[in-house]
């Protein structure tokens, strides 16, 4: 049934920008216009073009910031969220622990 | 255009019905809403707009390009490993792996997960475990990770839990101590709610989703909202969803309030504006579906209660839509005409900002 609704009416996460219209709601409480805006300015492409896979696979080869179809040296998981918080300029809690273990000094 | 149109009963039996009688069943069940909830009924271009949706002879329907919106879940993703009573399909695989396929397979714009259990009481006697499961799960999904609980206040009545039990009291008439434990058990959850949703914080978590809250009454509902105002406070890089169990609060306790205004009777519009005063960051209404009423008159109720919260909230709103809720049939296997109707129906016409 999720699935259903996922394609009736989902953005289709990283297949397109999904995921990244989903952190501007989780981490701005953005509505879905303002969110798919702020994304799209920040991608530097039109609205319309979110949920094109077409340009969307492009786009996101390019930032390299994990795509549906994965390459082998592509980033996934937490590298990939570390370059989406920087890209859309917010703050994820995972990245921020992950990034704060990753640089402690080791003494 | 067909002069007969199949379509499903609340409890999922399809049924044809004449156009005239769609039409009627969409009007009757909007102005059923708008009574209910002192709130405008939907227009007669919406009432049409959604008769087309009913008319269309397509199994499957969908938004247009460019009305996509954004799917959150209540640990949608375990419905491959669980099994009957949850839904599932208990598929010989964990659940990790099913998190990763509903990323990339179902490709979902948020992943929830939760314990097998679901409910907060439990989790807490294991929540090391699930500190791990989220640290783990959240190094491998690029889509936002949200854990989920229910609050579940049910749980804390004796014979499961410590207090006395509320639903017994109410009968025999002891309505001040059934009020008093009521009051005890609420202020045990938040502080439950509170203590696993900030272990999960301290490992990365990065949404924290209180499913079906207000499940049993007033109480329920605002144990959580206490517990979303201290977890903004203490985890504020956390979003926090709201999820409500039905569209009207139960008034078990009946006087208590949050922020000097009394939780029991209220309906999403006012349950989302307490819910963002509180500090969350997405609300989820729950229209509550008739079984023996149409899918029209059951959806045209859901989209005009969805309209009208997402009309006065500053957040997204995003309508729960699973079995038995917001014009999905009440049946353990959905059918996927009835989903995608709903689903299309919500988005174009309630203007809902997710799922």
């Amino acid at each position: 049934m999720a699935t259903a609704h996922i394609m009736a009416s989902g953005m289709c996460g990283i297949r397109t920008a999904g995921d990244l219209v989903a952190w501007m709601q989780l981490t701005r409480q953005m509505k879905i216009d303002a969110a798919k805006q702020y994304v799209a300015e920040k991608l530097k492409i039109d609205v319309a073009d979110l949920c094109n896979e077409d340009v969307m696979q492009n786009v996101r080869k390019k930032l390299d910031i994990g795509n549906i179809c994965a390459a082998a040296d592509g980033v996934k998981g937490i590298t990939a969220k570390s370059r989406i918080a920087d890209l859309l300029d917010i703050s994820i809690n995972s990245v921020n622990l992950f990034k704060s273990k990753l640089n402690a000094p080791l003494n | 255009m067909s002069d007969h149109i199949l379509i499903r009963m609340g409890d999922g039996e399809r049924i044809s019905m004449s156009p005239d009688e769609v039409k009627e069943d969409l009007l009757a069940g909007t102005q059923d809403a708008a009574e209910m909830g002192e709130i405008p009924p939907l227009t007669s271009d919406e009432c049409e707009h959604l008769y087309e949706i009913f008319a269309d002879p397509n199994r499957i329907v969908s938004v247009s390009p460019g009305e996509e919106v954004i799917t959150t879940d209540d640990g949608a993703s375990g419905i491959m490993v669980v099994d009957q009573p949850d839904g599932g399909t208990a598929l010989p695989m964990g659940y990790f792996n099913a998190v990763l396929a509903f990323e990339r397979i179902c490709c979902a714009d948020t992943a929830g997960m939760g314990h097998y259990d679901y409910s907060c009481k439990p989790i807490k006697s294991i929540i090391n475990y699930e500190k791990q499961r989220y640290y783990m799960y959240s190094q491998a999904t690029t889509i936002p990770l949200i854990y989920g609980t229910q609050p579940n206040l049910g749980l804390y009545f004796q014979p499961d839990g410590p207090f006395p039990n509320a639903a017994e009291l109410i009968p025999q008439g002891k309505i001040e101590e059934a009020r008093r434990a009521q009051e005890m058990a609420a202020e045990a959850l938040t502080e439950d709610l509170v203590f696993c949703a900030k272990e999960l914080y301290d490992v990365g978590c990065d949404g924290f989703n209180f499913d079906t809250s207000g499940s049993a009454g007033d109480a329920d509902f605002c144990a959580t909202l206490k517990a979303v105002a201290e977890l903004k406070k203490i985890a504020p890089d956390m979003a926090l969803e709201v999820g409500m169990a039905s569209e009207f609060v139960l008034g078990l306790h009946g006087e208590i309030e949050y922020n000097g205004k009394r939780l029991a009777g209220m309906f999403p519009h006012e349950q989302v504006k307490i819910a963002e005063e509180a500090g969350a960051d997405i609300f989820g209404p729950a229209i509550n579906v008739s079984a023996t009423e149409s899918t029209p008159w059951n959806l045209a109720r859901a989209v005009t209660f969805v309209k009208e919260t997402v009309a006065v909230a500053n957040i997204p709103v995003h309508p729960n839509v699973g079995m038995g809720v917001c014009g999905v049939p009440m049946v353990e296997v959905p059918p996927i005409d009835s989903v995608t109707r709903s689903s299309k129906a919500l988005v174009q016409i309630g203007k809902a900002d997710g799922l």
